[in-house]
């Protein structure tokens, strides 16, 4: 993890209608470090990824990648720029098996460019790349589950599915949703040690999350959000002991819970 | 009656298929030959039919049926591969129909140039015209392409452009009618296998994705109007290819070919068939013609028992018979004792 800034974001604001999902939001995401975002429901983590990722467009303010602005591009640009996101409501192609699902994003200009995943994609055939990338992410090599149709999979799986979708593209920046949502202990426990080797291969991860004992363990830094304004930004520990989060997360079980552990 | 207290139906899928949908362990000729068989039969089944056909009226049927079977395939590609529901046959026959006519008739060019340029720029005419609509799904992209044909109909009647209501006449024919007939059935053999297989080339998977999810693809940093447009492409040079052999079959260009039968049709045809399958959809209209000609003689009441041949079909074989004989054709089924 280095001190370098590999995403900026300036004074990001969406408006809907008459409400402000964003207002002035600023932060910066490090080279190779793993930011966590956290913040009640409604707080606009999702609108928040939305605009840097450009599926919406925002009200004002500017995202800035590498030092070049970025906001205002179309999502595929965007993506193809190397800034890839799942989605918190999973979004496989249902009617594909599971490994032709990685062919979409192995067929982007950008897989074709960067050679796609460990050296595949522009030389290598794609449904053995695709195949390549579903057992890093945890399917199973010889067992059926990449080849079923993804609509039959189970949760755990198409969470892995929507990281794998964006390992394919080899990308600099991965933007988690909700990755652990709906999954079990045992699940997330599996899905721990995968965000911190997708760390160590260099990617710089921002994660959406609720389950904060899981992502404190793997987020170098962590950023609040409540009403769509960041109220504090800082290391696990200095978060939590943050009197504004406390009010923010009032009565709930687990910031207790985790400070007590912490 | 089999005794259903003592025996129950068992139904086994068949031992050749292996980890995946379309990827098979052959051991035998006899297993090989239950995989290409149907194929066979479909094939020589189609090249025989002008020889079997009792007589030159129902030879004209057969090619009329072709270029239904062409916008059928059209039909079926374009929104069960591609997400996008269109009823743009008639524009599209329209389109191919009207720039080989043009071609034809003002520049002398023979068919075998006007069919293959009336396809392709027909096709890109389409796509031009359809490309504000693309980012419309389901039911409003069907909505855009309906209007289309009807608006191009009434243009060319109000300003009695390109021959007006009476439309380009003296048309070039084909060769001769075992030309015509040969040439239209080997384009649809061609269309169907060549569909079959785009829609399982990595830019088909594309375009499925496209259908499944069109956010996702946008994630994976892939321009998805680029994709629609190119999938437009394909579908409508089919509908143009079909466009420029009528207006050879007919001899004739007008408005007509702005008919809404071929928007209706191929879609009626995809529904019985069986949708997505890409050979349902020609075995609807295989289906469909002969007896929508055949019921000619019910004069006014064609249409009645038309109707009611569909809906039977939509009652009792909702899924299709492709889809429905597949199944059957995939699996054993046998009686065991409990």
């Amino acid at each position: 993890m280095s001190e370098e800034t590999i995403l900026k974001v300036l004074n990001a604001t969406k408006t809907f209608g008459g409400v402000t999902a964003l207002s002035r939001v600023s932060f910066e995401v490090r080279q190779g470090e793993v930011l966590g975002i956290i913040g009640p429901n409604g707080s606009g983590k999702t609108t928040l990824i939305n605009c840097i990722t450009g599926f919406i467009k925002m009200s004002e303010g500017e995202v800035m990648y590498k030092g070049k602005k970025i906001s205002g591009k179309s999502a595929h640009k965007i993506a193809d720029m190397g800034i890839t996101r799942t989605f918190q409501i999973m979004r496989p192609y249902y009617t594909l098996p599971a490994y032709k699902n990685l062919i979409i994003p192995l067929f982007a200009p950008r897989a074709k460019r960067t050679g796609g995943w460990r050296g595949g994609g522009k030389l290598g055939d794609r449904d053995t790349v695709s195949v390549d990338i579903l057992e890093e992410i945890g399917f199973e090599r010889d067992s059926f589950v990449p080849y079923k149709i993804a609509s039959t999979l189970p949760t755990g799986y198409l969470k892995r599915l929507e990281l794998a979708r964006c390992l394919a593209l080899k990308p600099e920046i991965i933007l988690c949703d909700e990755v652990f949502s709906g999954l079990s202990m045992s699940e997330i426990a599996s899905m721990v040690p995968l965000i911190e080797r997708l760390q160590m291969d260099g990617i710089t991860i921002v994660m959406i999350e609720h389950r904060l004992r899981e992502l404190f363990q793997v987020a170098n830094r962590v950023m609040v959000l409540n009403f769509g304004v960041k109220l504090v930004e800082g290391t696990p520990e200095e978060v939590m002991a943050d009197e504004k989060v406390k009010e923010a997360y009032f009565g709930s079980q687990e910031v207790e819970e985790v400070m007590n552990y912490a | 009656m089999v005794n259903t207290e003592q025996f129950r139906r068992e139904r086994l899928d068949r031992g050749i298929k292996i980890r995946t949908d379309g990827l098979y362990a052959l051991m035998s000729w006899r297993e090989l030959s239950y995989l290409t068989l149907p194929r066979l039969i479909l094939i020589v089944g189609m090249l025989l039919l002008p020889l079997i056909v009792p007589g030159m009226y129902w030879q004209k049927v057969v090619t009329i049926l072709c270029i239904y079977a062409l916008l059928a395939i059209s039909f079926d590609f374009l929104a069960h591969y591609v997400g996008l529901v269109s009823l743009g046959g008639a524009f599209f026959i329209g389109a191919g129909g009207y720039l080989a006519a043009i071609l034809n008739s003002t520049y002398g060019f023979p068919p075998i140039l006007t069919i293959p340029i009336a396809t392709l720029v027909g096709a890109a005419v389409c796509t031009l015209l359809l490309l504000p609509c693309l980012p419309l799904r389901g039911v409003y992209f069907a909505i855009v392409t309906l209007m289309y044909p009807l608006v191009l109909a009434r243009i060319i009647e109000a300003l009695d452009i390109l021959g007006g209501t009476d439309g380009i006449v003296g048309v070039d024919s084909f060769a001769n009618r075992w030309v015509e007939q040969y040439a239209v059935i080997a384009m649809v053999l061609l269309a169907l296998f060549g569909i079959r297989r785009l829609v399982n080339l990595d830019i088909g998977l594309v375009f499925r994705a496209v259908m499944d999810n069109d956010q996702a693809v946008r994630a994976s940093g892939m321009n998805i109007s680029y994709y629609k447009a190119i999938a437009v492409f394909i579908g409508s040079a089919l509908g143009c290819l079909g466009g420029a052999c009528l207006v050879h079959i007919y001899m004739w260009c007008g408005i007509s070919l702005f008919a809404l039968d071929f928007s209706i049709l191929p879609i009626a045809a995809t529904v019985i068939g069986g949708s997505g399958t890409l050979v349902g959809p020609v075995l609807g209209c295989l289906i469909l013609v002969p007896i929508s000609e055949l019921l000619r003689e019910f004069g006014t009441l064609r249409i009645v028992f038309y109707s009611l041949i569909l809906m039977g079909f939509i009652v009792f074989r909702s899924e299709g018979l492709m889809v429905y004989g597949e199944r059957k054709y995939h699996q054993f089924q046998r009686w065991v004792k409990v």
